[in-house]
């Protein structure tokens, strides 16, 4: 186990070194990062003045080591445009973009796993399909389109929902489905998939010829096998409901991390831009590593896998 | 033999109708091609005595037949126009994506050694950035536009096809007929190309169509953000985000963009999901 926890940690920081060294030659991919972290009215003595404050003129190896140092200390600089630091800019927003995942999360969990459930059981029956219809249109709604769509019919026509901003439950209610739409219709394809696997075994079928019903079967033993592969996608969908919120955010007008970064490229306010980036990137290293450890916690093939 | 024949003719119609969104995808790929002959107006010019229209409005005998824009727009001409944007942003970005890492994937799993392990792990550290942000950051350095948002988005997508190619390379490698050329000393490049490559078309295929509707998305998403292709060139993402401000009085702006895109996406993901089923999952 020991084993495994340490090549799997090394492996995740292996991997967090290599985003923080591809975002720092993104940055300068057109040679000059100045032009990003200044106003477009900036002179070209302000040009200057910044390249030499920042030490832009230094060799690009000993700017890079500069880099990776502020990074290892979890320096994120501070930012022009706001006159405050990045790290307090990004902890002012966190909470609500948590608010909006954990809404999401809800919804495609209490709706999906259902659905893939219904579908898997029924697979033979109409009922499946046409579920499976649902599921691949909600897969192929752009979510800027669906939240749109909710805004005009429960906020505009219908006026049971307030249409953007934040301040009471009901608020959350249009954002949270708008973003939950995508990894509803993955839970739902994920859990038809697994509880098909499952019901196909013979400890399912020796339990019919047991005589337990339907629903004490699917209670008892098929979900609890068949929720694991669920764990390892939870981890994925995280890092998918932080990067579509930038474009539920900005439909909502929510005050996250979302809409900060949409903000920040308009004012040209690069570190906090590059600061949510590497974010999301550490939450979807660490929702993977977190994953797969307790994976192995589930199913101890997994580590004997990786030692050999 | 009578009896039969009109079950089978029936059966055959069936056929072609469940292939719609096959159908559909052809008709707007004409749409994108012949957009000068079929809009009904110049897309990008404005009349502004004609703003806001609601579908159906006439003026000066040109019917709006979707509605008119902030400008005084033709939604519907903007709409085919738009169709070129979505479409070409995605096959381009598909196919640079596709070539680059379909044979990093390749190179990874036939050469093996430190080959393999530098290629995946760079693999590994794009999979750990979201997409969408990798394409936000990247753009927002290089600047947005046509041929930078193609390069975004191949930039962000390579790694996928070249997981699916590797694992597949892993596969076929092995196998006889692969070891026996290797034996007779056919150079890594041409084992690659003439018994590797065709042998991992089918999944590969797979994936192409499924990233085809996400690159859709991709575009429409950055265009909405205002990171894509830039006004006044008409895209359905840029559509959408104006119609989001017009809302409370007009509805059509933001409404028949977005149901272009959905019916695209669906169409692209269906044919995907039927490939998947006779070809297998990549």
């Amino acid at each position: 186990m020991l084993r495994f926890l340490l090549h799997r940690g090394g492996q995740a920081l292996v991997a967090a070194f290599g985003v923080v060294t591809l975002v720092f030659f993104i940055q300068r991919l057109t040679g000059d990062p100045t032009a990003l972290l200044l106003p477009e009215t900036a002179t070209q003595a302000d040009i200057e003045a910044m390249r030499s404050a920042l030490g832009l003129d230094r060799a690009l190896w000993v700017q890079y080591v500069d880099f990776l140092w502020d990074m290892a200390r979890f320096d994120l600089g501070r930012s022009f445009v706001q006159n405050a630091d990045v790290w307090d800019i990004i902890l002012s927003r966190l909470p609500r973009t948590l608010q909006l995942a954990a809404g999401a999360l809800c919804v495609a969990l209490l709706i999906g796993l259902p659905l893939g459930l219904i579908m898997a059981l029924a697979r033979e029956r109409a009922v499946s399909r046409w579920i499976m219809g649902a599921v691949l249109a909600f897969q192929s709604m752009p979510t800027f389109w669906s939240g749109i769509m909710m805004i005009l019919v429960f906020g505009v026509w219908l006026q049971w929902l307030p249409p953007s901003g934040t301040g009471s439950l009901a608020h959350l209610v249009m954002p949270s489905i708008a973003l939950g739409l995508l990894s509803l219709a993955t839970y739902a394809r994920i859990t038809r998939a697994s509880v098909i696997d499952e019901l196909l075994r013979d400890y399912v079928r020796s339990a019919r010829a047991r005589g337990v019903g339907t629903g004490r079967l699917v209670r008892k033993h098929l979900l609890r096998n068949a929720l694991i592969p669920i764990i390892s996608i939870t981890a994925l969908e995280l890092s998918q409901l932080l990067a579509g919120a930038v474009i539920v955010e900005t439909v909502f007008a929510w005050p996250g991390l979302g809409l900060l970064t949409v903000q920040s490229i308009a004012s040209r306010d690069f570190l906090v831009v590059q600061a949510v980036v590497l974010l999301g990137a550490f939450v979807t290293i660490g929702a993977n590593l977190a994953a797969d450890i307790l994976y192995s916690v589930v199913d101890p093939r997994v580590r004997l896998g990786a030692k050999a | 033999m009578s009896a039969a024949a009109p079950a089978r003719r029936s059966f055959r119609a069936a056929d072609l109708l469940s292939w719609w969104p096959a159908w559909l995808l052809f008709a707007l790929v004409l749409c994108a091609l012949f957009a000068p002959w079929l809009a009904p107006m110049d897309p990008d010019r404005q009349n502004l005595l004609a703003r806001l229209k609601a579908p159906g409005f006439e003026a000066r005998g040109a019917v709006y037949h979707l509605g008119s824009d902030e400008l005084g727009r033709d939604v519907l001409s903007r709409l085919i126009y738009g169709a070129r944007i979505s479409l070409s942003v995605a096959v381009l970005s598909v196919l640079l994506s596709g070539v680059v890492g379909v044979t990093v994937g390749m190179a990874a799993g036939y050469l093996r050694g430190w080959t393999e392990t530098v290629l995946m792990r760079l693999v590994d550290i794009f999979l750990s950035i979201p997409a969408i942000l990798l394409a936000i950051i990247t753009v927002a350095v290089l600047g947005p536009g046509f041929v930078n948002v193609i390069l975004v988005l191949a930039l962000t997508r390579w790694p996928r096809y070249a997981r699916v190619a590797y694992g597949q390379t892993l596969a076929i490698a092995e196998r006889p007929f692969v070891r026996l050329s290797r034996a007779m000393g056919a150079s890594p490049a041409r084992v690659i190309a003439v018994h590797i490559l065709p042998n991992i078309v089918g999944p590969l295929l797979v994936v192409a169509t499924l990233e085809f509707g996400l690159m859709v998305l991709f575009e429409a998403g950055l265009s909405f953000l205002g990171l894509g292709v830039q006004p006044p060139t008409a895209s359905w993402g840029s559509m959408l985000s104006t119609g989001r401000n017009y809302l409370a009085t007009a509805w059509w702006i933001a409404t028949f963009p977005g149901l272009a895109l959905f019916l695209l996406v669906l169409s692209a993901n269906m044919i995907g999901d039927r490939l998947s089923d006779r070809i297998g999952k990549g």
